[in-house]
Order: structure tokens, then sequence, then C-alpha cells
């Protein structure tokens, strides 16, 4: 079946007839990346950009998928991963939507992408130069849950009124000894905006900082964008006797060995047995031996 | 190995939309639905996916009711989806309502209007008894024989009203002045005025920052889930921001689309589409610089939907309390509430994308809840019973 031969990662497939290349017409992606190159000139500031309903539900990657959409060439290899994984079926799902509108390449390996999309994780190899990351956003707004309205909220990033942020933060360690943001951990970009790095585990965001790759960010629901440009610095908040961590665990990934990735729980039965592997499975998939591509 | 049994495949997800798809023709020893049937047989609900899916297509509407399974959330989000791929070709002139061929037109506020009340097809009172007979086919129902006097008149007690009576009967092809005209002709309903020469917003192609002006606003209600503006328009009855409304005028019709290309340099009529407007008169105090007046709240769907228009005219006209220098008390009268939470589209995605794997945040907070429960219980054995008590 041809079908089934165009989803399969490593093969560059026809576009689906009656689509224009990526889904977009022309007029939206350019729209796209004009919202793109304000938010690159701009680091961490939230850029309104007239985002459309995509053929996957709101709340479901549209954001990513249109910034993907909008960068996306004939010569690109797309990586799509969510949860560090790339045989997740969202994963899957927006990977054979782009083989079917776009015919590009796809690959599971980190080092072969030129543009990764990814949900809720960054990728353990580290990016290089030239790459692209484009995150799927849920909430772009790092003061949602202390100012639900957005017309203030964007006073507060006009002004860089961040001290509610901290306040936050500082409840936190005087409740529980620690902050407790296990994920979408807020981050300040380039010494000025407040930014989401979207639900990505905390372990995950000294990966923001200094990185080699442009980080693009696309929320579709809530209608904005944003990106981190190469090299720009990204520093996760924190006390200075408080400072920043991330997670550790006192396991090894079941089937790599690493001790340097972000180990995924699972359950291997009912009686409280469990192992722990990498998430991101193609760093797991490299480091054992007889098991590259 | 165990772990793979949580990961979707490619195969899975084919699967499930072939499943899908054959649970949706069901017995397939009944006949399949055509597209015809329903958008002649289910005529409102190809109306309520034409409004939330922001496209008037009957036929695509119903291609959509057929494909989502009768799923009208789910069709909307087809056509928004398909509609988004067309091109932007003109803007339409604004149409005008008052050369609406009309199949309807009521009026709360006179018990009679120039131009007549006419009751059209509407279950107002109509008693709401199953209708068994109904459950069985070759069913044949004949419209009432219209007589030239009583076709385009009878007032809102479903009286037919004599020729000879006051009002002239409507005459569907022409002119028929909206009621509200007629009391802005007195002065005492505040008129609308076109906003000055700047192009209006678009939705569709911009996007929605507070504070919004008041087309931003219509253009997002029009679309807006039926439910969530039925809730909101009932709470602002209930007290949640009450504004007092009349039914000016309930109308639903024929108007023409017209556009005018620069290239023709005139006008040219490119459609006929039925809308349902409705103009609801409120209350206004009024201010130092402004006597008591009435205004306006004003809603419009394509095809005939009045629960939806009433509903919109009731949340625009609470939207608009800033703009009177009115309280803000109600959620409805909360443009980031209202506006931000209408569309179902939106909605439906962002809550059932809880579906989708979260298993690395959930790690992160197995993680960081086993860590304060260590610190918790640590705690609880060192100190003393006023800890405890805290607890």
């Amino acid at each position: 079946m041809e079908i089934v031969n165009a989803l399969s990662p490593g093969k560059s497939t026809a576009i689906e007839a009656g689509f224009n290349f990526a889904y977009l017409d022309e007029q939206t992606k350019r729209s796209i990346r004009r919202a793109l190159l304000k938010a690159v000139a701009i680091p961490g500031r939230q850029i309104p950009f007239s985002s459309r309903e995509m053929p996957m539900s709101y709340g479901w990657g549209t954001g990513g998928i249109q910034t993907t959409a909008s960068v996306i060439g004939q010569d690109d290899v797309l990586k799509v991963i969510d949860q560090g994984a790339d045989d997740t079926t969202n994963a899957v799902n927006i990977r054979r939507f782009f083989q079917k509108v776009c015919g590009v390449k796809t690959t599971e390996s980190t080092a072969e992408a030129t543009l990764i999309q990814t949900r809720h994780r960054i990728p353990e190899t580290p990016l290089t130069a030239g790459q692209i990351l484009v995150y799927q956003v849920p909430m772009p707004e790092p003061l949602y849950f202390i100012e639900p309205s957005r017309t203030e909220a964007n006073k507060m990033h006009a002004l860089e009124e961040y001290g509610p942020m901290y306040v936050k933060l500082y409840e936190d360690i005087t409740r529980y000894g620690q902050i407790s943001l296990a994920y979408d951990y807020p981050v300040m970009v380039n010494n000025r905006y407040l930014m989401k790095p979207s639900p990505i585990p905390r372990f995950d965001n000294p990966k923001m900082d200094m990185n080699p790759a442009l980080q693009l960010f696309g929320a579709g629901r809530e209608k904005r964008i944003y990106a981190v440009p190469p090299y720009t610095k990204v520093k996760s908040l924190d006390f200075e006797d408080y400072p920043f961590v991330v997670e550790q665990w006192e396991h090894a990934c079941e089937f790599c060995g690493a001790t340097d990735s972000y180990l995924d729980e699972v359950l291997t039965d009912d009686q409280g047995g469990r192992m722990w592997i990498c998430s991101d499975t193609d760093y797991c998939n490299q480091r054992q031996p007889g098991r590259q591509g | 190995m165990a772990y793979v049994a949580v990961k979707g495949g490619e195969a899975a997800i084919q699967n499930a939309e072939a499943l899908l798809q054959a649970k949706r023709r069901g017995d397939a020893a009944l006949p399949e639905l055509s597209l015809a049937q329903i958008k002649q047989q289910m005529q409102l609900a190809v109306n309520r996916v034409m409004a939330e899916g922001s496209l008037s297509d009957p036929d695509l509407a119903a291609l959509a009711i057929k494909q989502s399974w009768g799923d009208l959330v789910e069709a909307a989000f087809l056509l928004r989806a398909y509609r988004t791929t067309l091109p932007r070709l003109y803007y339409s002139q604004p149409l005008d309502t008052s050369q609406m061929h009309l199949k309807r037109r009521i009026s709360a506020i006179f018990k009679d209007v120039p131009g007549g009340q006419k009751l059209g097809p509407t279950f107002d009172y109509v008693h709401r008894l199953l209708d068994f007979k109904l459950a069985a086919e070759n069913n044949t129902f004949v419209a009432p024989e219209r007589h030239r006097s009583d076709e385009n008149t009878g007032n809102g007690n479903g009286k037919v009203l004599d020729p000879s009576s006051l009002s002239p009967p409507i005459q569907s092809h022409c002119s028929t002045p909206r009621i509200t005209d007629l009391l802005e002709q007195e002065g005492l309903l505040q008129p609308e005025i076109a906003a000055a020469a700047a192009a209006p917003f678009d939705l569709t192609r911009q996007s929605l920052t507070t504070p919004t002006g008041r087309d931003a606003r219509l253009q997002n209600l029009v679309r807006a889930d039926e439910g969530f503006l039925l809730a909101m328009a009932y709470s602002t009855q209930r007290g949640y921001g009450t504004n007092h409304p009349f039914a000016g005028e309930i109308r639903m019709g024929e108007v023409e689309v017209v556009i005018c290309p620069e290239e023709l340099g005139f006008e040219v009529a490119i459609a006929t589409v039925t809308i349902t407007e409705v103009q609801m008169v409120n209350q206004f105090k009024g201010n130092q610089a402004t006597p008591p007046q009435f205004t306006r709240g004003y809603g419009l769907t394509f095809g005939y939907n009045e629960r939806k228009a009433m509903s919109m005219a009731l949340v625009d006209r609470a939207l608009r309390a800033k703009e009177l220098g009115e309280a803000i008390d109600g959620p409805a009268q909360d443009e980031e509430f209202v506006l931000f939470h209408s569309d179902n589209i939106e909605a439906q995605g962002f809550v059932q994308h809880l579906k989708l794997p979260h298993y690395i945040d959930f790690q992160a907070e197995l993680n960081l809840i086993r860590t304060l429960r260590h610190e918790h219980d640590a705690q609880g054995i060192q100190g003393d019973g006023e800890d405890k008590e805290e607890r």
C-alpha cells in the first residue's frame, strides 16, 4: 500500500493533490514569517499572529504546525517528537501530515534533522547551528495564573513588572521548601522578557540557554508566536539562596544505561513493578549497540 | 516490551479511522443518508454548522454533518478547516437587511408595525408533544394555502390582518423598514454610526487582541458556540449584568450579497443568503453628554438560527457596558471572558487535548510530589504536635 510507505520515516513522498505545499497558502505563510521575524528580533516577546484553523484541533499542536509549515522547504529533513518519542500517536500524526502536504524527507535522528517539531521535550542530543526547533505551546502567557486578563498581562510585560511571579515562587518556598513548578518553568529571555518554555520538564530548561539552534514557539489557539534566537541567554527564575536545580534520578536507563537523560517511569505490572527508560527514543537507540538508525 | 503498548503506532491511527468510518455508516442494510436529505430535512443543523463554521455553503455543511457522524461541533470544525484554505477575493458590501425577502418578521415592542408581523415557520407556538405519527415514514405535509392578502401579513397573535388595516402588507421583494429605524428617526434609539474610514477588523485574518472594537466583537459572537452564547445571554437576564432587553425586531429571510470589484467600479450581486437578524432595544439612562435613550444589541447569523441570534444580541449589548459607562459586574460584560471562551473550535480542542500523552510532565510531577512527601514525612518525624496540627 502506498499510504503505509508514505508514513514510514526516512522516505520522501509525493504531495497530496489539491493542497498547497505545507497546506497553508503562501500569503498566510508570509504573514506568519513576518511574525516570526519580529519574534526573533525581540527575543521572548509574544507576537500576535493570524493563526488559522488547521485540519487538526486547536490545542493539538496547531501553533507548532503552522510555524513549521511556514518555514519548511523542499530540502528540509523533518523530525517530529512528542514526549521525546518519535512513535507517540501525536508525533506520528503530525509527521504523516507533513509527509502528506510537503512530501519532505523525515527522520528520527536528531542530528540528521534540519527542522524538529516537539511537544514537551528538548532532544538530549545537543542541537547545532542551522537547526530549527519548533515548540508546540498550549499557554504562551507566563503570567496567566497570576493575571488571567491578557490586557493586564500585556501591561505587566511592557513595564517589566515581574514582581508577582517572584512572589509566587517565594510563596512556594515558604510553603513547600522549594519551588513547586515541575514543568513549564518560567524563564527570563535576554534579560528582558519573562517567557514560558512550553510544558517541557524543568530538566530541559538549561538546554535553551545559549543554544546554537533557532528556537521557535507557536501557540495556535492563543494566536501568539515567540522565539529564542541562537546564542541567546535564557535564565530560569530563581533566588540567590534557592538556585534553580533540575531533577535527578537514582536510576539509569534500563535500555541504554544513560544517567544523563530524562527518564520516564514505566509501570510494568500491577505489583508496583516499574522501570526507568529514556524518554528521548532517538537518544536511547543511538546509545544501544546494533540499534542505530 | 511492556512500554510499547502505551505508544500508538501508525497502524493504530489508521485502524481507528477505518473503524470510525464503518461505525458512522451504521447498518449497511439501511439506505445511506444523502447530502440532499441532510440539507433539506436537517436544515437547522446545517444552519448552525454554517454559522459556527463561518462559511455559508449548505452543501458543504451537509457533507460535514454526514462526515462528522452528526456531531455538529465537529462538523463546524471541518468547515472552518476548509474555509481557511480558501483565498480571500473580495469583501462584500454591507448587507442591506431592509431589503430582505422576508420569511419571518416579528416585533415585540409594538402590537402592529409598518410592514406587518409575520410568524413564518416557527416552533414558538407549537405544543411540544412528541408527534408519533411522524415516526412513520412517507408523511406528506403541505404548506398552508397562501392568499394574496395573508401571504405576507399576520400579526404576533397569528391573526391574519385585513389588507385594509393600518399596515400595508410586506412586499417581499421591496423594502421593509426596520422597527429600529423608526425609533431612530424619533431620536429615541442611539444611532449606529459607521466607524471612520478605517477598514473593519477581520477576525479570520487578524489576531484578536483586547481591548477590542465592536466590529471584532460582533465577528467573534457571530461564530460563537450557540450553547455558550445562550448561557451568557441567560445570565444577563438573571442579574449578572442586567440590561433590560426588548425584542425590537427579529427578521429572517434572504438578502443579496453584493461586491464592488475595483476593476469593475460597480456593484454586482453574487449570491443570496438566508440570515436571521435580531435587534434588541435596551434601556440606557443617559449621562451628562447624552439624554436618556434606548440602545441596541445586535445579533446576526447565517441561516435560520433565532435562538443564537437573540443570544448574540443580548451579549453584544452586555459587552457595550464599558462604552456606555456601565458597571461591569457580570461575566457576560467581560469581553476577555466572553470573546476568548466563545469559540467552540478552540474550546473543544483545548479541552480534548488532555487526551494527548502527558507522561513527561506527569513524570516531573511524580518526582516533585515524591520529594515533597519525603520532606513532609521527615518533618513529621522531627517535629512536635504543633507541626502535626498544621497539617
